[in-house]
């Protein structure tokens, strides 16, 4: 279960959402600026509520009564970010192996690296690989930390056609190999269509439906739904 | 061009009290310039200029100042003494002039290294668990490291450079406490040095623009390279 319950401030910008998705893999869909991006940095405690309450299974990651806010380091997510964040001085190995845990096996790291097909680029920095490439290795690194759920903003945003599609099909793969609860922020409606089982849509910071895949589905392929054709 | 011992004793001893100077300064420096990179605190600009002081003040202030605090009779140097650690007119007491009057030069250098890495790979750490410490050598550290080796080239040739308030504080020891410019400055003051004067001050123009030098390609290449990202 995803609990969001907050109000979050950025300049004139006011973010209010109260949503409750029992989905394994939740959309957060609207316009850019609409608050996506901000509700997941809440999620992974990169942004401070005012006032509110975040959980995830049971597990409370912000409770202002309750005064918890749990260290960013201490949630447990796995994280890939638009712009995937790669460190630049490390190996693709080392930027997968950097949120591992301690007892995670070479198994874990095997697994992975197959499923997404990182062996060959394990030697290179991110100034050697693709977009396409950086996004997988950034996928890969999320999963590698083992996370109670993963985060995923807008994971294939500017990326050309054939990139898009080839980490779109190893998302696909995770969302089949891995019993992982999913936040994934979009603006794409395909993409919304291909990885989640429910979607909350968002506007101007306020969710304004919280509706099925297939409702949404549905919408997005009649012409007469252009509310859904988000302008990114 | 070949040193007589006494320019050879001071070359030695010049690289010996910069190089202990800047590795005791390194630490504080690079605390310091972490705090000013990455934190908001009150006073921050008071802060900021009592670190910069040394370059600001008279070296000579400087100077006495370290000699009122770290000498036989200073709130500091009587404990040293009591403790046998006196520093007043010894070669770690250069070394501690040195170091403080490259301080400043290591604090801006590693401050704008600081402040040149993206923010946003910190962060992304943080939610892989990373804490403060690992972030810090992990990310944000080896992303600073030209800044750092840049940082660590002028202010080793400012300490190398130091003259006036390492001879406040230390006075002209041969062995001790004359470094190269002190030598040079003694030698351009007795008849019949200026052959010596000029080994010397070729000596430290070639010091000095190594320095230079590695300072500029460390810049310039860190430059490019953000200019390409």
């Amino acid at each position: 279960m995803i609990e969001l319950e907050f109000a979050l401030q950025r300049g004139e910008f006011s973010l209010e959402l109260q949503l409750a998705s029992p989905a394994r893999a939740l959309a957060l869909f609207g316009p850019s600026g609409c608050g996506k991006t901000s509700t997941l940095l809440a999620i992974a405690g990169l942004l401070r509520p005012e006032h509110g309450r975040i959980s995830i299974n049971e597990h409370v990651l912000f409770d202002s009564r309750a005064g918890v806010d749990v260290a960013t380091a201490r949630r447990d997510l796995g994280v890939v970010f638009q712009d995937a964040r790669l460190f630049p001085h490390l190996t693709a190995r080392e930027n997968l192996r950097y949120g591992m845990p301690r007892n995670a096996t070479a198994r874990a790291f095997g697994d992975v690296v197959q499923l997404l097909q990182l062996s060959t680029l394990l030697k290179r920095r991110p100034g050697q690989l693709s977009g396409g490439q950086i996004r997988r290795i950034a996928i890969g690194r999320a999963l590698l930390r083992q996370p109670r759920a993963l985060l995923l903003d807008e994971p294939l945003a500017n990326l050309h056609r054939e990139a898009r599609e080839e980490v779109l099909e190893h998302l696909r793969g995770l969302k089949r190999e891995f019993a992982l609860t999913t936040i994934l922020v979009s603006h794409q409606p395909d993409e919304v269509i291909a990885l989640a089982d429910q979607v909350a849509r968002i506007e101007d910071g306020r969710l304004v439906a919280l509706e099925g895949i297939e409702t949404f589905g549905a919408a997005a392929k009649s012409l007469d739904a252009p509310h859904l054709h988000a302008a990114g | 061009m070949l040193l007589d011992h006494a320019e050879t004793v001071a070359l030695a001893l010049s690289f010996k009290v910069s190089l202990v100077g800047v590795a005791c300064s390194l630490p504080v420096a690079i605390g310091c310039a972490w705090l000013l990179a990455r934190k908001r605190f009150f006073g921050k600009p008071l802060f900021e200029g009592l670190l910069l002081l040394p370059l600001i003040l008279p070296p000579v202030v400087t100077g006495y100042i370290l000699l009122i605090v770290f000498g036989h009779h200073g709130a500091i140097g009587r404990w040293l003494d009591a403790a046998g650690l006196s520093i007043a007119f010894r070669w770690t007491g250069a070394a501690l002039a040195a170091a403080v009057m490259a301080f400043p030069l290591l604090v801006v250098a590693l401050r704008n290294a600081f402040e040149s890495v993206d923010h946003r790979l910190e962060n992304a750490a943080a939610t892989m668990g990373a804490g403060a410490w690992r972030i810090f050598f992990s990310v944000t550290l080896p992303l600073s490291l030209r800044g750092l080796v840049a940082g660590l080239a002028l202010a080793f040739a400012r300490a190398f450079g130091e003259f006036g308030a390492t001879i406040t504080f230390v006075s002209s020891i041969p062995g001790q406490t004359r470094t190269l410019p002190i030598a040079l400055y003694e030698l351009i003051s007795t008849p019949g040095g200026e052959g010596g004067a000029l080994r010397l001050t070729l000596v430290a123009v070639i010091v000095a623009l190594l320095a230079g030098v590695i300072a500029a390609l460390m810049l310039l290449r860190g430059g490019t390279r953000e200019a390409e990202a």
